[in-house]
């Protein structure tokens, strides 16, 4: 730009300039939620200060000036995510550009780059956000950067004419988006290879667990899974769903054993009794276990039983999955279990709480089941409580726990116990993963948030094999029975949602969630297998892609003669005089005087005159204009004067009485 | 009316005019088309409202030589188109004009004569030229017949039959005048002692030109479109025996350009259409079940039905 430009192209209207930045703002606001709050505060201070320039004819802001800005934000982008490149950066940068970009706002030629920037903007929200929301946001977006386009083109113009013209192309467009979307070969994983940090911060169950782990994650209502049982639903006591197993423990953590304990071991179910049969459509969570309800029989192709029972997909889990399991809840477990595994179940680390291991030191003389009962039974007759905010433990953690604190979480309860079971010579380890699940009875799929995160032990005995026992039930029985709310202590923060009593809410929230499990299973859901699936239901099993991309041009050809049919047909009779005339009577109708339709222009003007002579000029006007244009030689100039009538005449929907 | 350019280039003859005859503007207006659309005017009523003094009115206004013809029912052809008579001297039929040769032409009482001399007049109307005894003689120009006919329902008349009305471009009917007016009539005397004292606001020379630009004003597809709307209209209505013809669609055309020019417009409307669809109509429609010619109401109703395309 600058001198060298020939010709800089023709200057923006005035009035153009708060569409934009209207537009600007549409497309980076949803940003703010994850951007540094430097950038955003930057962004709304640029717009705001384009706005101000705007108002009072300001100039704008020298090169230099301008200049700086953007090294200035680069650098500031650079320092915090450490690139300028990968999802994150470059979405800053992006916000950063369509923030600066006003401030040279001069000609048509830099609005259209506004609108342009603006469109690709509003792609990068997928990478962050899929919901129906977002979506909704999104569509709104795109109609008035499209009707700001038409604006751009058309001039000024009644609001409602380019918002109706912005959303009509875009519904034209309804047709091409659905037809690409049943049938454009679909890709498993994502289209665009994202960078490596596009799945961090995802929330989950993670891969090690220490005193604060669960409780935290237990404040957010994000779901975690959702399930559809075929048939019979399990016991609520029942739904124990699988994730990590934690058999080695420092003092302060527990993580997930080392494989060299685990190699020689091989899963051994044997069950007995019910089996259930479900499909879980798992949250993407970037780890590997696919939480199923213990313990799985028959797991989706491409997953594994471990040596502990997870089921375990080879990649991490980055986008939302579909899964059917078949799982019993009556099994008996690994009753022989290879040595290595079994040693590596009793390891304590050294020199922590000797107390602890004091105390189990007596127990050793019993049978494994009653040192079990020895601790539950220690759990129910002291004073324990089940609370979200325990206080902070010290280096023998779990002493200060068993015997000062006694205020804690199920980690707290899991891990104590497991290290009295480790202590006194029953090999033992903990599981982590989710309890319960909330029914939804709208559309019956069972729903587990993070809020129901859990972790619970496993106890083996010999003739028995691994026996899952959960020590939170003995302090807090409501937990398992009835959920998180009603087992924590009132007052204790957890996320609104878990703790709802008004019944209307919790209706209107199961309502909104079989809608957005719907999205998630139709539309997000939809993978290669589902298209497969519609394809063939469409008789057309197995194609190949010469099939599938002739399908697609005939039936966007289809769409597109089919749109082409619906405008002709719609578009409205008479010329455009006429239109002008009719949305002029129209708008007056609205006013208090109704034009009959046998009522020429000149009639109706002089009634108006008669009965509204506030209008009866400008009634008169337009008379005049339309009768030149529509029954004599009339010219451009009375079109657009009658527009402008009609454009003059307030704007009101309903009819005057 | 609104929607005019310029101001109406008959205003003075139309202002004139009102002074005589009162409170009957719509009436003068109404003869005033007939006139510029190169069309005659039937004017039905009662004796005595003022018919024969709104003939005389416009003759003295317009210049134009001016002759009466009252019919009898021993009325012949040749009282009207005038006689041919054996010249001695010249040993030569020599013609005698009738009464019709003239530029304004009353034609008082039309339906008290026969058949046989009304079809004379209508004949003579109709192509603008008498032929007798083998001539054709052209009547002079212009040339405008304003009838004058008493209900028929009146004893001792030959309706016109529906083939002869629709020679006529526009029928009108005066009526009562308004308190007002009347009142004016009778402080003022009778009407027909201020005609002598008239001047002419226009030359009969000026009239053909008047005619042609009224002829010229312009008319949109989209008028067209109402007009054909209006005349299908009545085709399609059970209200009547039949519709209107073509010739009449015609005239419905013709009376709403001169109706526009009146207004000083160089476009017609669908309100020109409107104001004389009731003189082109009335007297061309009959009602389905009684038989008589439609009422103003019943065509403004009809009127009411049709959007404006």
């Amino acid at each position: 730009m600058g001198k060298k430009t020939p010709d800089p192209g023709p200057p923006l209207a005035r009035g153009a300039l708060p569409w934009l930045l209207l537009v600007a703002l549409a497309t980076i606001a949803p940003h703010a939620d994850h951007l540094p709050p430097w950038l955003s505060l930057l962004a709304a201070g640029l717009l705001a200060g384009r706005l101000w320039l705007w108002h009072g004819q300001r100039r704008l802001p020298a090169r230099w000036l301008l200049v700086l800005l953007v090294v200035g934000g680069s650098a500031g982008i650079a320092a915090e995510y450490r690139t300028l490149f990968g999802r994150d950066a470059g979405v800053a940068l992006l916000v950063l550009f369509m923030a600066l970009k006003p401030m040279e706002l001069r000609t048509q030629r830099d609005a259209l780059v506004i609108l342009m920037l603006g469109y690709f903007l509003l792609l990068t929200h997928y990478f962050y956000s899929e919901s129906i929301p977002t979506g909704l946001w999104l569509l709104a977006a795109a109609t008035l950067l499209t009707a700001t386009l038409v604006r751009l083109h058309g001039g000024p113009q009644p609001l409602a004419r380019s918002a109706r013209l912005g959303g009509l192309l875009l519904a034209q467009a309804l047709p091409f988006m659905l037809i690409l979307f049943l049938l454009f070969p679909r890709i498993a994983g994502p289209l665009w290879g994202l960078p490596q940090d596009a799945h961090a911060g995802q929330s989950g169950l993670s891969d090690r667990m220490a005193p604060g782990t669960l409780s935290e994650l237990i404040q957010s209502g994000n779901i975690a899974f959702r399930v559809q049982f075929a048939g019979a639903i399990p016991e609520k006591s029942e739904l124990y769903w699988r994730g990590p197993v934690f058999d080695d423990y420092d003092g302060l953590t527990w993580r997930a054993g080392n494989r060299a304990a685990r190699a020689g071991s091989r899963p051994q179910i044997e069950a007995s009794g019910r089996r259930f049969d479900y499909v879980s459509t798992l949250e993407a969570h970037n780890q590997r276990w696919l939480l199923a309800l213990d313990l799985p029989l028959t797991l989706p192709p491409d997953a594994r039983l471990s040596a502990t029972f997870e089921s375990l997909t080879r990649e991490p889990v980055q986008k939302r999955v579909r899964l059917a399991f078949t799982s019993a809840p009556d099994f008996r477990a690994n009753v022989v279990e290879t040595q290595a595994l079994l040693e590596n179940a009793l390891r304590l680390p050294p020199d922590v709480n000797p107390r602890a291991r004091t105390l189990a030191a007596e127990w050793r003389v019993l049978p494994p089941e009653k040192i079990a009962d020895s601790a539950l039974a220690l759990f129910r007759r002291e004073a324990f409580f089940y609370t979200l905010r325990p206080p902070l433990l010290g280096p023998h953690a779990m002493d200060e726990f068993l015997f000062d604190t006694r205020h804690g979480f199920c980690e707290h309860y899991a891990s104590a116990f497991v290290f009295l079971m480790r202590a006194a010579g029953v090999p033992a380890r903990v599981v982590a993963g989710y309890q319960g699940g909330e029914l939804n009875p709208i559309d019956g799929f069972l729903t587990v948030r993070q809020s129901d995160a859990h972790a619970w032990a496993e106890i083996w005995i010999a003739g028995r094999g691994w026996l899952r026992i959960d020590p939170t039930a003995a302090v807090a029985p409501s937990r398992i029975e009835r959920g998180i709310a009603a087992a924590l202590p009132q007052g204790e923060a957890l996320p609104v949602f878990a703790r709802l009593d008004a019944d209307w809410l919790r209706a209107m929230r199961n309502r909104w969630e079989a809608v957005d499990n719907a999205w998630n299973q139709w539309v997000l859901g939809y993978n290669p297998q589902r298209q497969k699936e519609v394809l063939a239901q469409l008789g057309m099993a197995n194609p190949d892609w010469r099939s599938m991309t002739t399908l697609l041009a005939i039936l966007c050809a289809a769409a597109l003669a089919l749109v082409t049919a619906w405008t002709l047909y719609r578009r409205p009779p008479g010329d455009p005089a006429q239109r002008a005339w009719q949305r002029f009577c129209r708008r007056l109708g609205r006013l208090g005087v109704r034009r009959a339709a046998w009522e020429g222009p000149a009639d109706f003007a002089n009634r108006v005159a008669r009965e509204r002579p506030e209008w009866g000029p400008l009634a008169s006007e337009a008379a005049q204009h339309y009768a030149a244009l529509r029954y004599g030689k009339g010219t451009p100039d009375n079109l657009e004067r009658l527009r402008a009538c009609a454009a003059r005449l307030p704007l009101r929907w309903r009819q005057q009485t | 009316m609104p929607l005019s350019r310029e101001p109406s280039p008959i205003a003075d003859v139309l202002a004139a005019a009102n002074e005589v005859i009162l409170g009957k503007e719509t009436q003068i207006r109404q003869a005033m088309a007939c006139l510029l659309a190169r069309g005659h005017l039937l004017i039905e009523d009662l004796p005595g409202v003022g018919k024969t003094t709104l003939a005389h009115t416009l003759a003295r206004l317009l210049g134009l030589q001016f002759s009466r013809i009252q019919f009898t029912s021993d009325m012949l052809p040749a009282d009207i188109v005038g006689i041919s008579i054996f010249d001695r001297t010249n040993s030569a039929f020599n013609f005698l004009p009738g009464p019709i040769f003239s530029q304004l032409v009353l034609a008082d009482e039309i339906n008290r004569a026969t058949p046989k001399t009304q079809s004379a007049l209508l004949e003579a109307m109709e192509e603008r030229q008498v032929s007798s005894d083998g001539q054709t003689r052209p009547l002079p120009e212009p040339f405008f017949v304003i009838a004058t006919q008493n209900p028929s329902y009146q004893i001792g008349t030959f309706p016109l039959p529906e083939s002869q009305l629709d020679r006529f471009l526009l029928r009108i009917e005066l009526g009562y005048p308004d308190r007002a007016a009347e009142r004016a009539l009778l402080e003022g005397g009778g009407r027909r002692q201020q005609l002598p004292a008239l001047a002419a606001r226009l030359a009969p020379e000026q009239i053909p030109a008047l005619q042609e630009r009224a002829a010229a004003v312009h008319v949109a597809p989209a008028l067209l479109d109402y007009v054909q709307a209006l005349v299908e209209a009545t085709r399609n209505s059970p209200d009547f025996t039949h519709g209107l013809s073509p010739r009449a669609a015609l005239a419905l055309l013709a009376a709403a350009r001169a109706w526009a020019f009146i207004d000083g417009r160089d476009m017609v409307l669908p309100e020109d259409v409107q104001a004389v669809l009731p003189g082109v109509a009335c007297h061309r429609l009959r009602h389905a079940h009684s038989g008589a010619l439609a009422r103003p109401a019943d065509i403004a109703a009809l009127a009411h039905g049709v959007a404006i395309p």
